[in-house]
């Protein structure tokens, strides 16, 4: 099936399956590959974009539902992913970094919804967005540092 | 005089080690770029999957592969018949291997649920699920062994056709009696030390076996270049090991094979293993065309390896005064179907932990690995030393408690010191038997332990404390070690070429899978050469472009690579100057370099880096600088680890919260002090996850059901609300780059028996005769049982 997908804000063609997932049609058939694929059963959060600003997971949501919405994926923020990204290597805490460009959009997500949030905000915000190389610390250092919360 | 005050001077005095200077691909890993294998991957590449056994135990009678051929867009089938027939082992490790070659690319016999049965490539994902389904396999199916306990002299014997097996190195593997291998270590009399020791300390534990969990799957893909040659893009820790063992599988010669890692997305020891570069490659060499396999989650948890499962038990005979006088050990490790890391494993248990301990009068230790019908182990970060560890320091912590002495006084008391002998690092090191007796060159352990007190506020807490009506609090600590690198075994070569425009390339085998080696190597050449580490590119793990190196894995890549590199530099500074002062005409001594240029001592003379770049590229004075280094470890080099816990647990629902957490490091010089400290923070978390979380099961058939991110709990952002601290004592080891050793590996090692007796010290409830995770319901039960005066296996305090 056909659908028009649009894109940071740019509207694709794009000749899916009516069972595609969005993970895959965006890697796929757009080559954006800043969307990575971990799990594919929603449950580590590297997959995280921006539908209509919104945090959601591409490895669960379906390619046909997001036709005439408003897709963000982290290729069209990158002033933005530098911004939030530069403070998670201050850190020492992008590692393997597999983890990092979903955490990125996620923090994104949390900035739209709530620009100062508190420790435990951004903590429980993030908690889909898994990561198994620095144990979160390194990351919460850096994103405090970001939403310049004060202890 | 310790170590660190000799040196002390020396390491001022350079300019790049030392610093916390951000990983040097950070920037493009956080914004996205595609730089991990999948991201790689040709467009048009075959997809690949695996017809998997939903056996733990059969052989195959009949494959029948015509259906699946006839799907539109299939481009071929393999089984067993179709392929090489050569035996080998997936483990990465250097040549020759102690794994034995118990595996065959696809055999007639599948040995657990998932094994593979036959290769599958097609146009697409979707018509290569098709033809997997269209495979029809008739199996012969045989009782499983699932229970390592029962391993031996099982009247299934899961490799019962081994005649061609082949043991590069003697492990003591017995197919007959599903025997996987055998480790021995010992000295002095055990039975007339214990006999003689006023107290006895016995005690058993089972940890699980973890799952590595790192973010990115294992992916592969495969081409064929210009010259017909395989090049293999894999995310791997081990490129120069893929490029023998996929060469002996799939019968080509390494010559005409060629591995490139790019970013990795995590290993943890996972990607020490070969898993999905075998089956691409084979497909591509038989169809020439571009081939991928991208592990789903719930293959990285079946068809690579996790860690071992093992129950270790410890005897510890002391004194009154808590002077341990021997320890003896021995363990039961469950392999799963193949042989991959299996003596390597087991040996550490006592190898790398015993060594603590080294005033010990006599060490014993008998480890027993066996093959079972399930998933396959291998390496995992801790490699051994974590479950030793475990064993080793809740006897330690139970003495001390039957002593009503303080853990920490135990420790100091027994541990290691510098200066100090050790015997168990002569008979754990190739060839060093009979040698005079190793010391210890560098250790912080006791300075480590004072510290680490004093952070989490011990003598305060060491009593513990009931906050709520049920809720209790207590401290808990241990010691541990890891190596850096294998003596006598690891290797690793390095080479740097100085380029036009001033540059320097620094090409290393070594494979960065996420832990930042590309930038502390960086770090290293730059004051080995005298430069800005500005100055210098780093091209790493292509094993057509790059040195040999053994790769990532036994905490091996800051202390050995780093060796190699830090000789290359220093051997380029040489030559530079050498080819300055032939340019300048002057003697070699009459040439100082600052870093950016040369001159001579008179001031006559004088050239910029970016000058002579220019001059040694082009015709005039056309030169190759370059530097090479390489090295092999002669001994060991063990960096140290002190963990405290402070604990609060729930009796009421089992709960075990970790408030605080206290880990001091010696990983000697750190050459990167930040990124040194997130490895510490990762390793204690996901110990946090192995000692709280992490659950392991399978059902009656021997299928793992917690093969997922869902059933298998990792520690969450929402989980980690512990206050953790990491701290250095700094020790310079004469034998390490700067001084420098490992910290990959040693950080895990802490966690499970810091936790363990916190929960004793809270609660006095006992946890070791429960297989790890300390799960509620298992902290639960058996506060119910201590409750109920039932807890048998607990320490029994002496009359004071």
């Amino acid at each position: 099936m056909l659908v028009t997908l649009n894109v940071n804000g740019r509207k694709h063609s794009v000749d899916i399956k009516p069972h595609s997932y969005l993970l895959d049609v965006l890697r796929d058939d757009l080559g954006l590959m800043g969307v990575k694929k971990g799990c594919e059963t929603g449950n580590c959060g590297v997959c995280t974009i921006l539908v209509d600003d919104a945090p959601i997971l591409s490895c669960g949501y379906l390619a046909a539902r997001a036709e005439g919405h408003k897709i963000t994926t982290i290729e069209g923020v990158e002033e933005k992913a530098r911004a939030i990204g530069s403070f998670i290597v201050d850190e020492g805490a992008d590692q393997c970094g597999y983890c990092t460009p979903g955490l990125v959009m996620a923090t994104m997500g949390l900035e739209m919804e709530n620009p100062t949030p508190t420790e435990d905000e951004i903590r429980h915000y993030l908690t889909n967005n898994l990561c198994r190389c620095t144990g979160y610390a390194g990351h919460m250092r850096g994103l405090k540092k970001y939403f310049k919360v004060v202890d | 005089m310790k170590s660190s005050d000799v040196y002390r001077e020396e390491i001022e005095k350079f300019e790049s080690v030392r610093k916390s200077i951000n990983k040097i691909d950070g920037m493009s890993l956080v914004t996205g770029k595609p730089l991990y294998t999948d991201d790689l991957a040709p467009k048009d590449c075959l997809v690949v999957k695996i017809v998997r056994s939903p056996h733990a135990f059969a052989k195959i009678k009949d494959i029948n592969t015509t259906i699946a051929m006839k799907i539109p867009g299939v481009e071929c089938v393999l089984t067993w018949k179709d392929v090489p027939r050569v035996i080998f082992t997936r483990a990465g490790q250097s040549f020759p291997e102690p794994s034995t070659y118990d595996k065959y690319l696809l055999d007639e016999y599948v040995r657990y649920i998932g094994d593979e049965v036959a290769i599958v490539a097609a146009i697409d994902e979707e018509t290569a699920l098709k033809a997997v389904k269209a495979v029809k396999v008739d199996y012969e199916v045989f009782e499983p062994v699932l229970d390592p306990e029962t391993a031996v002299g099982h009247k299934s014997i899961i490799h019962p056709d081994s005649e061609g097996y082949i043991n590069r190195v003697p492990n003591g593997v017995d197919c007959s009696q599903n025997i996987a291998a055998k480790a021995h270590y010992e000295y002095g009399d055990i039975d007339e030390v214990l006999a003689n020791s006023e107290v006895i300390i016995e005690d058993e534990i089972q940890m699980q076996a973890q799952q590595q969990c790192m973010m990115e799957n294992y992916k592969t893909f495969t081409y064929l270049d210009m010259h017909g040659r395989l090049v293999i893009v894999s995310s791997t820790q081990i490129p120069f090991h893929i490029r023998r063992t996929v060469g002996r599988a799939i019968d080509m010669p390494a010559s005409k094979i060629r591995v490139i890692k790019p970013r990795i997305g995590g290993g943890f020891g996972g990607k020490q293993t070969g898993a999905s570069e075998y089956y691409p490659a084979i497909v591509t060499k038989i169809t020439g065309k571009p081939a991928r396999l991208s592990y789903t989650r719930v293959e990285s948890f079946n068809n690579a390896t996790s860690r071992h499962n093992m129950k270790v038990g410890v005897t510890i005979g002391a004194t009154k005064e808590g002077i341990v006088k021997g320890v003896k050990l021995w363990a039961l490790s469950d392999q799963g179907a193949y042989g991959e890391h299996t003596t390597t494993t087991v040996g550490p248990v006592c190898s790398k932990v015993m060594t603590m301990y080294n005033k010990c009068e006599a060490v014993h230790f008998d480890g027993l690995v066996v093959y079972t019908n399930k998933p396959t182990a291998g390496a995992f970060r801790g490699f051994g030393v974590t479950q030793g560890t475990y064993a080793v320091e809740a006897g330690m912590n139970k003495l001390a408690h039957t002593l009503n002495m303080d853990p920490t006084e135990i420790r100091d008391l027994n541990m290691c010191r510098e200066g100090e002998d050790c015997l168990l690092f002569n008979l754990t090191t190739l060839g060093e038997a009979d040698k005079p007796v190793h010391k210890i060159l560098s250790c912080g352990l006791h300075d480590m332990v004072k510290k680490g007190k004093e952070l989490i506020n011990w003598d305060e807490k060491i009593s513990g404390k009931q906050v709520a009506p049920n809720k209790y609090r207590g401290v808990g600590m241990c010691i541990a070690q890891q190596g850096s690198g294998i003596p006598k075994v690891d290797s690793a070569s390095a080479e740097i070429r100085f380029q036009d425009d001033g540059f320097f390339t620094l090409l290393t085998g070594a494979a960065d899978i996420g832990t930042g080696s590309d930038t502390i190597l960086k770090q290293v050449a730059a004051d080995a050469i005298g430069v800005s580490e500005d100055r210098i590119e780093v091209f790493s793990g292509d094993t057509d472009l790059t040195p040999f190196d053994v790769g990532a894995y036994a905490s091996s890549t800051t202390y050995v690579t780093g060796n190699a590199i830090k000789m290359a530099g220093e051997n380029l500074r040489k030559e530079l100057i050498s080819n300055v002062s032939e340019f300048f005409n002057v003697d070699a001594s009459e040439v100082d370099f600052d870093g950016d240029s040369f001159f001579t001592q008179d001031g006559s003379q004088t050239i910029t880096l970016e000058e002579f770049g220019v001059k040694t590229t082009y015709a005039g004075f056309n030169r190759i600088i370059t530097g090479t280094g390489h090295f092999v470890p002669q001994r060991a080099a063990p960096p140290y680890m002190a963990g405290f816990a402070e604990v609060e647990v729930d009796t009421e629902t089992g709960q075990v919260d970790v408030l605080n957490f206290v880990g001091m490091f010696d990983c000697g010089t750190p050459i990167n002090p930040k990124l040194a400290k997130i490895q510490a923070e990762g390793g204690i978390v996901q110990g946090f996850g192995l000692a709280l979380c992490e659950a392991v099961h399978y059902d009656s058939r021997g299928r793992q059901i917690s093969e997922n991110l869902m059933e298998y709990k990792i520690p969450s952002r929402d989980d980690m609300r512990t206050n953790i601290i990491v701290d250095f004592v700094e020790t310079y080891d004469p034998t390490g780059p700067y001084g420098a050793k490992s910290i990959g590996e040693v950080v895990i090692n802490c966690s499970v028996p810091a936790i363990h007796d916190a929960i004793y010290n809270a609660t006095g409830v006992w946890m070791s005769d429960v297989e790890l995770p300390m799960t509620p319901e298992k902290v639960l039960m058996k506060w119910m049982q201590k409750e109920n005066g039932e807890q048998t296996n607990g320490p029994v305090p002496l009359n004071k």
